[in-house]
């Protein structure tokens, strides 16, 4: 499969970073070499074959609805941000 | 480990500890050191001996922790720009079960930024360098971990292994890491790179150590829902501890094929070893090749029986990883975005940017791929063809373990196919970076556990790592059997 510009840059978008022109380019032909080596599973046969999604043994895993005390505080999980004000967290402007 | 015999004292342990990190900084090993703290809880526990108090098992045992730990002691950074300034108000639980028992942190090692790597080249803060060639790379993402431990800085370091990041720098410095089964120790206060992979496990100089590490750290927590009920410590399956009896899990089929746990090697149950078919192939390297041959003799003389394996499905292994494991990074590295911690880029003036010029400045180039890729197999039109394909290839993988160990106890079997290779020999050919994984992989989309072991030298003198894998829950009698390796 070719990867094209607007591939590398559809992609950058589903992944919400912007690519400067020089890594558009390096980017780009390495996923055309990474796309081209996880391809060869074409030549596997799976049908009738289930998906397997994890490996954990356990289907279920059940614990009592009640409120827990947690190892960090709001002011704990505030003091991690830039800026806050009146106990939320300030960002620039949204439009 | 333990500081029994009274000769040393948690001080001088941890001075010693501290002295050679700075002697051995030119190999770039630790992202942060906590000379402070460390010296200061070596004395809390010099004293509680002095007093006669009962200490842990790791009481004064200075150790290095992974940089993807969160701990309050420093920054929590992962390698990765997009973290820097984050100092985590929360402790993981495996750090928390360390020091509970005394172990002293000292410092935090370098990865690959995220653990995205093999050869923590892709560290914001630049490559370690190997412990036994420093112009070879230590191995990765956990390369800081390994190379602190095989320049005995420190007696044992953490590790995470999402694709071989314990197992691969352990072999290429020379000492033991265990990646354990899947979900027996709990990722609380991890970073998450691939949550249906990712698995925490140490580096050590010893199997004894590893038995010790792995009898601490192990065990269900009621904050990591993917931990299984503790198998490793027989005592505690049975009377079960306060934190798991909170839960009650339900238990498939699978949990009745528990391995027996038994005490010494003289009493396992282990007669044939399997060797993979597949793996001896024109791209291993030939000294490894020879020191699996030699590490087979010696079992035979020993009275074990060498099984033949043909897994044809693991051929496919590498590719099902590469497309699973950056589906699930993608997934995980979504939540960075420069709002409520870590870097923020300052050139925003207005949300959306702030999103996207953190993303972009913060993150490595290999970050970078893995999160395209992951959208690229998760994405519309693309989805049939790779992602639901590899988690059928996932299906056929675990299936060829089962098997597997229907015809044989342990499987022995390189951990990669080379050692060490040069600084900057890779990082620009992304796929000659992804086919050094070629023989990790497959055990985390199996679940299986993996112990790293030293087989020895190349001609040129780098360090040759062997693997024994076993079924699901067979992690004890692994560091018991490899015993019979040394």
């Amino acid at each position: 499969m070719k990867v094209d510009e607007s591939t590398v840059k559809h992609l950058a978008d589903l992944s919400d970073f912007r690519l400067n022109d020089d890594e558009v380019k390096r980017l780009g032909g390495d996923l055309e070499n990474i796309i081209k080596y996880i391809s060869q599973l074409d030549e596997l046969d799976t049908s009738d074959v289930e998906p397997t999604y994890q490996v954990f043994e356990m289907e279920n895993v059940w614990r009592g609805d009640e409120i827990l005390p947690q190892d960090a505080n709001r002011e704990d999980l505030l003091n991690l941000t830039v800026e806050t004000i009146d106990n939320q967290i300030k960002v620039p402007k949204v439009l | 480990m333990k500081i029994a015999d009274k000769k040393t004292t948690a001080t001088k342990l941890v001075k010693t500890a501290l002295e050679k990190a700075k002697k051995y900084a030119d190999y770039n090993i630790f992202t942060f050191i906590d000379e402070e703290g460390a010296l200061a809880r070596a004395k809390e526990i010099d004293a509680a001996i002095a007093r006669g108090e009962k200490v842990g098992k790791l009481a004064g045992v200075p150790y290095a922790l992974k940089d993807n730990f969160l701990s309050p002691r420093g920054e929590t950074t992962a390698s990765a720009h997009i973290l820097q300034g984050f100092k985590s108000p929360v402790t993981a639980t495996a750090v928390a079960k360390l020091e509970a028992e005394g172990a002293i942190m000292i410092g935090r090692t370098n990865l690959d930024a995220f653990a995205h790597g093999s050869s923590t080249e892709n560290s914001y803060f630049g490559p370690t360098h190997n412990a036994v060639d420093f112009e070879r790379v230590a191995g990765g993402s956990s390369g800081g971990s390994a190379v602190a431990v095989a320049l005995d800085i420190v007696e044992f370091a953490t590790g995470t292994d999402t694709g071989g990041s314990i197992r691969q720098p352990a072999s290429f410095n020379g000492v033991y890491g265990l990646k354990p089964t899947y979900g027996c120790i709990s990722r609380y206060g991890v970073v998450a790179m691939a949550s249906s992979t990712d698995c925490i496990g140490f580096f050590s100089k010893t199997p004894e150590d590893m038995d010790l590490l792995m009898s601490v750290a192990s065990g269900q927590d009621a904050k990591d829902m993917t931990t299984l009920p503790d198998y490793y410590n027989p005592t505690d399956a049975r009377t079960g501890n306060s934190e798991a009896s909170s839960l009650a899990p339900v238990v498939t089929g699978l949990a009745s094929s528990i391995a027996p746990v038994v005490a010494n090697a003289s009493e396992l149950p282990v007669r044939r070893i399997g060797v993979i078919k597949e793996f001896d192939n024109e791209s291993v390297d030939a000294d490894i090749k020879k020191a699996l041959k030699e590490k087979c003799e010696a079992l035979k003389k020993k009275g074990y029986e060498i099984v033949e394996l043909e897994m044809p499905a693991l051929k496919y292994a590498l590719a099902a990883y590469y497309i699973i494991v950056p589906a699930e990074v993608a997934s995980n590295l979504s939540r960075y975005d420069g709002v409520r911690y870590g870097f923020r880029s300052e050139k925003s003036d207005n949300l959306e940017d702030l999103y996207l010029n953190t993303r972009s400045e913060g993150f490595m180039p290999e970050n970078k791929r893995r999160i395209m890729i992951g959208n690229f197999v998760l994405s519309s039109g693309f989805y049939d063809a790779y992602f639901l394909k590899a988690a059928k290839a996932r299906t056929l993988i675990v299936q060829e373990y089962e098997k597997a160990f229907k015809k044989c106890d342990f499987i022995l079997t390189p951990v990669s196919p080379n050692p060490a290779f040069k600084l900057g020999e890779k990082v620009n050919d992304p796929v000659a970076m992804y086919l050094e994984d070629l023989m990790s992989v497959s055990l985390n989309l199996a679940g299986v556990p993996g112990l790293a072991i030293p087989a020895g030298k190349t001609d040129a003198g780098l360090p040759i790592g062997l693997q024994l894998v076993g079924p699901r829950r067979s992690d004890k009698n692994l560091i018991e059997f490899s015993k019979e390796l040394e």
